[in-house]
């Protein structure tokens, strides 16, 4: 909860967006975990204080510039994904690593619909049911990640 | 961003009702964005400045790609740069000679006609773009080109590459812009059956190997092999360009419509470099003017409209205006020819497909 802290934050945010972003093969942006929802759910459980709400709804809106075809559209889901964490980030946090990778798949899950929900009603329709997949992948490379994120960190907010 | 701290210092407590409020505070602000941005393009500014605000980044992804290529061709050894030298001198040699054979055809094509002169060809200017940035999933399909409205670049100009068709530029940033492929599901492109001057529509189908044309009955002339021009309909795209060979026709005697595939003939996978055109107001195979085709989508809500149309019908009455002055000077000036770096000549060797061929007569222009 300081400097150094919120440093570490942004660094990791800037990082996942550019994981995000970065050209793949087709076959590899399927299976594509969203590290950016990654990211910013470990710093809503982990350090609530720190980046908050507003970190989920700039990351959204960045990613938005990217590649949303509506602005404000991955800034909702993020932001919604980020304030149920936010909120319930005492229970997740003492929860084991194999349920948080639930909680997670959940939170993906939640954010994928919002996602899909708004592409149909801007007239984006994609139904195809590749885009549920980087759920899965989310959930299985969230202990991983948590302990990548956490690393270095000496204490837990 | 001052926002990030403003919980620091708060208790946790009170951070219940507190993160509630802001999480209302958040979404309605993200509707509200939406909604300008999809119903009202009030955000066209704000756009414009966050694209320019991402570029940096989106170079710095794509550095390493770059830099492979970069790698890659300062290593190739003296006898392969001369393998390629004596075969782009071929290619020009041979590109020269059509484009011979070419002004005479003009000539004759126009005389024919009863035409006093020949027509010029329907490109003005054009400029060579790097591919900054690719999606190739099956959702989108879009690039990002390295150039914007610093180089005169306007929004839905038609971007192609040396075997055919590639896309349109959706958003315009002020050195990039995004292009929208043919490929994307949301894309549609009206063409034409070359064989036998059957118009259609050939809409995205979110592969870059492919193309769909839903809209063809089941006892439609059409037949694997077939090639696909644009039709120069919709307001965007000229007429008589390449856009894609038929690959399959599937007739069912249940259905009233014919399935029919396409493969685009660009090869967006492999390109380094495109083309983005300018052409020539009023020529008679330039796009058609845009006011018929966007009165009647105007009219209605977008969302309602067939989906595959509706990028288009957009960019449509932006591009009109925009293209109406004969031969605008970019603000850039950019030379109308293809530079001659080293990119252009080891990655898009030029071919005889009618964008190069269209390019060398306008050398010849008094």
């Amino acid at each position: 909860m300081n400097v150094d802290s919120r440093g570490r934050l942004i660094l990791s945010v800037l990082v996942a967006l550019i994981l995000t972003v970065l050209p793949l093969p087709p076959w590899l942006d399927v299976v594509r975990p969203a590290f950016l929802v990654l990211t910013v759910l470990y710093w809503s459980v982990n350090a609530p204080r720190a980046g908050g709400l507003a970190i989920g709804f700039f990351a959204g809106l960045l990613l938005d510039v990217f590649q949303g075809p509506v602005l404000g559209e991955h800034a909702l889901a993020l932001s919604l994904v980020t304030y149920i964490a936010v909120r319930e980030h005492q229970r997740i946090r003492s929860k084991p690593a194999i349920q948080q990778a639930l909680i997670v798949f959940a939170a993906l899950i939640l954010y994928e619909v919002v996602l899909f929900m708004i592409d149909g009603w801007t007239g984006h329709p994609v139904t195809s049911p590749l885009r549920w997949v980087h759920t899965v992948t989310g959930a299985l490379i969230w202990p991983p990640a948590a302990a990548i994120l956490s690393y270095g960190a000496g204490h837990r907010v | 961003m001052a926002a990030f701290g403003t919980g620091a210092g708060r208790p946790l407590g009170g951070r219940g009702g507190s993160a509630g409020f802001r999480f209302t505070l958040y979404a309605l602000l993200s509707v509200i964005v939406m909604y300008l941005d999809q119903r009202a393009h009030y955000l066209e500014r704000v756009r414009y400045v966050l694209q320019a605000a991402a570029y940096p980044l989106e170079l710095a992804v794509n550095s390493p790609p770059t830099a492979w290529r970069w790698l890659r061709e300062s290593m190739q050894t003296r006898e392969s740069l001369e393998a390629e030298n004596a075969r782009l001198r071929a290619n020009a040699r041979d590109l020269e000679l059509r484009a011979m054979r070419y002004d005479a055809l003009a000539r004759e094509n126009g005389e024919l006609r009863g035409l006093r002169e020949a027509v010029p060809p329907v490109a003005d200017r054009w400029l060579p773009a790097e591919i900054v940035d690719i999606q190739l999933s099956s959702l989108r399909q879009r690039l990002l080109l390295n150039r914007g409205v610093a180089n005169g670049v306007f929004r839905g100009q038609a971007v192609l590459d040396d075997k055919g068709l590639i896309g349109q530029t959706t958003h315009v940033g002020p050195w990039s812009a995004e292009v929208i492929l043919i490929t994307d599901p949301e894309h549609a492109v009206p063409v034409r059956v070359e064989r036998t001057g059957l118009r259609t529509i050939a809409v995205g189908a979110g592969d870059t190997a492919s193309l769909a044309l839903p809209y063809l009955p089941g006892n439609a002339d059409i037949k694997s092999g077939d090639l696909l021009v644009s039709s120069g309909l919709g307001g965007v795209f000229p007429e008589g360009y390449p856009v894609a060979r038929v690959t399959e026709v599937h007739r069912d005697a249940v259905q009233p419509l014919a399935q029919v595939r396409a493969e685009p003939l660009a090869h967006v996978d492999t390109d380094s470099e495109v083309m983005l055109v300018w052409f020539r107001a009023g020529h008679p195979a330039a796009p058609a003017p845009a006011a018929g085709a966007s009165g009647e989508l105007k009219g209605g809500n977008p969302a309602m409209q067939p989906q595959a149309t509706a990028p288009k019908s957009r960019a449509a009455p932006q591009a009109a205006p925009q293209a109406t002055p004969p031969a605008p000077p970019a603000p850039g000036g950019e030379p109308s020819r293809p530079l001659p770096t080293q990119a252009t000549a080891a990655s898009a060797p030029p071919t005889d497909s009618p964008p190069a061929a269209a390019a060398v007569p306008e050398q010849g222009q008094p």
